[in-house]
């Protein structure tokens, strides 16, 4: 009962509540009008991944999968493949054919950007990637890959605070992956669909 | 005006009545909607957040997204309610609260006057006695759902709301002898040389406090007491008939303050003799005081234990409300 008194007669420790709330309602609110503004993230920011190319247009990636070894989620997927006389992709022995990342395992821890000995893989800043499908969170070479007309694509190291201007062109193509299919489409969803029926045999 | 008073005068009462109800109701409705986003607004800025702007400019359409959005919900009716009693309950909340808008003076009432619909002598007792049926639509509503939060939330609701009502009454007891007469617009008269509020300020006290418990209002939402009630007593209720509570609710909040501002701020009197604004402004410039009020109350304390507030209803507020009254009874009886 005593303590009930000293808590609910405390009228001075109410009115100090009134005078905390009342100076908030001028104070300045920290709240980012968010589709309408965007938030200015630090250059190094780990968001979407891009694959990078020379200058001369070859791809940097060399198709090693050291990426794919390094990828504490297992959400990378590089088959390799030679480069021929007739069609040089990256400057290297082998290039990827096929490269996939599932970017809703993705941990955006960015170790893939370090194990990458070429600096072909990279994390950008962008972070919007919501979609309606499973399916097209599979981000295959056609989304990851700087279009040859967006230039070289800039590594983190190189990158002006905030979002860089040539960012984004590459997410903005439309995905050549089936997505209506989902995971069946890509070649990671082939895979994940054998291991599903190999747990399940 | 001579010209709109005898058009005034040739209109059969009946029409005239039911245009002014009309507008009234028209009026209420949209002060309503625009309190809710003024709550959700200042709540905002209290809690660091710009609150809804996304909806027309400051998000000033917000009323209207949330009137279609209310509109367009599903009407459920839980197999284990009472379906008569369970539809017919937040009708109950809403005609009370709104009833008591017919007798509301918000300018000096003139004969044939374009406000207020009736100047009742018994005013602030017609008001209490409707505004009190308004516990029949909370408690009702919460037992015909046939569901144990909404029972609770609406045991509560009749206790508290009871409970409260003593205290209130007993403090307005206090304005009615002062004035000497129950008409509304006679105790806004009888406050033209000093509001109420400073003779009777323990009785204002009181009578703000209960009004805010009356009206089941943040710190004393134990009815609803979102976070152990699930919603209180309209937790089955959704679509129109959830809106129907919650325009009672606001309108409630309204019609106390518009209480408050006729027993102790003087009504339309125009403070520090400003007459050149007109009372009608000065009448809703204090009703908002009271609004903002509320809404400053609801972000800053937090809700009533129960018992706390049986006890701090029974054991305080009452005992202050009758030694007031008899107090002032005293004061009055002595001096003449």
């Amino acid at each position: 009962m005593a303590r009930m008194h000293k808590n609910l007669y405390n009228v001075g420790a109410i009115l100090r509540g009134l005078a905390t709330t009342f100076s908030f309602m001028f104070k300045r609110k920290p709240t980012i009008g968010y589709p309408s503004i965007k938030k200015q993230h630090a250059p190094r920011f780990h968001g979407l991944h891009e694959l990078r190319r020379y200058a001369d247009g070859k791809e940097r990636c060399i198709g090693c999968e050291l990426c794919a070894i390094a990828c504490p989620a297992n959400a990378i997927t590089v088959i390799g493949a030679e480069n021929t006389p007739q069609d040089r992709r990256s400057p290297g022995e082998r290039y990827a054919a096929r490269y996939e990342i599932d970017e809703l395992r993705c941990i955006f821890c960015g170790m893939c950007e370090e194990a990458c000995p070429t600096d072909a893989i990279v994390l950008t800043p962008r972070f919007e990637m919501s979609d309606y499908r499973r399916g097209s969170f599979i981000y295959a070479k056609d989304r990851l890959l700087v279009p040859p007309e967006a230039g070289v694509g800039v590594a983190p190291d190189e990158r002006p605070n905030g979002i860089p201007s040539d960012l984004g062109q590459v997410a903005d193509v439309k995905s050549t992956v089936d997505v209506t299919k989902g995971y069946a489409a890509t070649h990671r969803g082939e895979i994940l669909k054998t291991e599903r029926r190999g747990l399940a045999g | 005006m001579s010209g709109l008073a005898a058009t005034l005068n040739a209109t059969p009462l009946w029409l005239l009545t039911l245009i002014k109800s009309a507008l009234l109701l028209f009026v209420v409705i949209t002060t309503f909607a625009y309190a809710m986003l003024f709550e959700r607004k200042i709540m905002g800025w209290m809690q660091l957040r710009p609150g809804p702007n996304r909806v027309g400019p400051w998000g000033l359409l917000q009323p209207a997204a949330d009137a279609v959005k209310m509109l367009f919900k599903e009407d459920l009716t839980p197999s284990t309610a009472d379906p008569l009693i369970y539809k017919l309950a937040p009708f109950i909340s809403l005609v009370s609260a709104f009833g008591a808008y017919a007798i509301i003076p918000f300018t000096e009432p003139v004969p044939g006057d374009l406000w207020s619909i009736g100047n009742v002598n018994a005013g602030i007792l017609f008001i209490f006695a409707l505004t009190a049926l308004g516990v029949y639509g909370v408690s009702l509503g919460g037992w015909a759902s046939g569901s144990k939060y909404p029972l609770l939330g609406s045991i509560r609701a009749t206790a508290q709301m009871i409970s409260y009502e003593l205290a209130m009454t007993m403090s307005v007891i206090g304005v009615v002898i002062v004035a000497g007469t129950t008409s509304l617009a006679g105790i806004v008269h009888a406050q033209h040389k000093v509001w109420f509020v400073i003779p009777q300020l323990i009785g204002f006290t009181i009578y703000f406090i209960t009004a805010v418990a009356e009206t089941n209002r943040a710190p004393f939402d134990l009815v609803e007491a979102d976070a152990e009630l699930v919603a209180g007593f309209h937790t089955e209720y959704s679509g129109l008939r959830f809106g129907l509570f919650f325009i009672a609710e606001y309108v409630n909040m309204l019609t106390v303050s518009c209480i408050a501002t006729l027993l102790f701020f003087g009504g339309w009197d125009a403070p520090f003799g400003l007459t050149l604004v007109p009372g009608l402004v000065w009448f809703i410039l204090k009703v908002l005081l009271f609004i903002f009020l509320y809404i400053w109350l609801r972000a800053t304390l937090p809700r009533f234990r129960y018992d706390r507030l049986m006890a701090f209803g029974w054991k305080v507020l009452l005992p202050i409300a009758t030694l007031n009254l008899v107090a002032t009874a005293l004061v009055v009886a002595v001096k003449g």
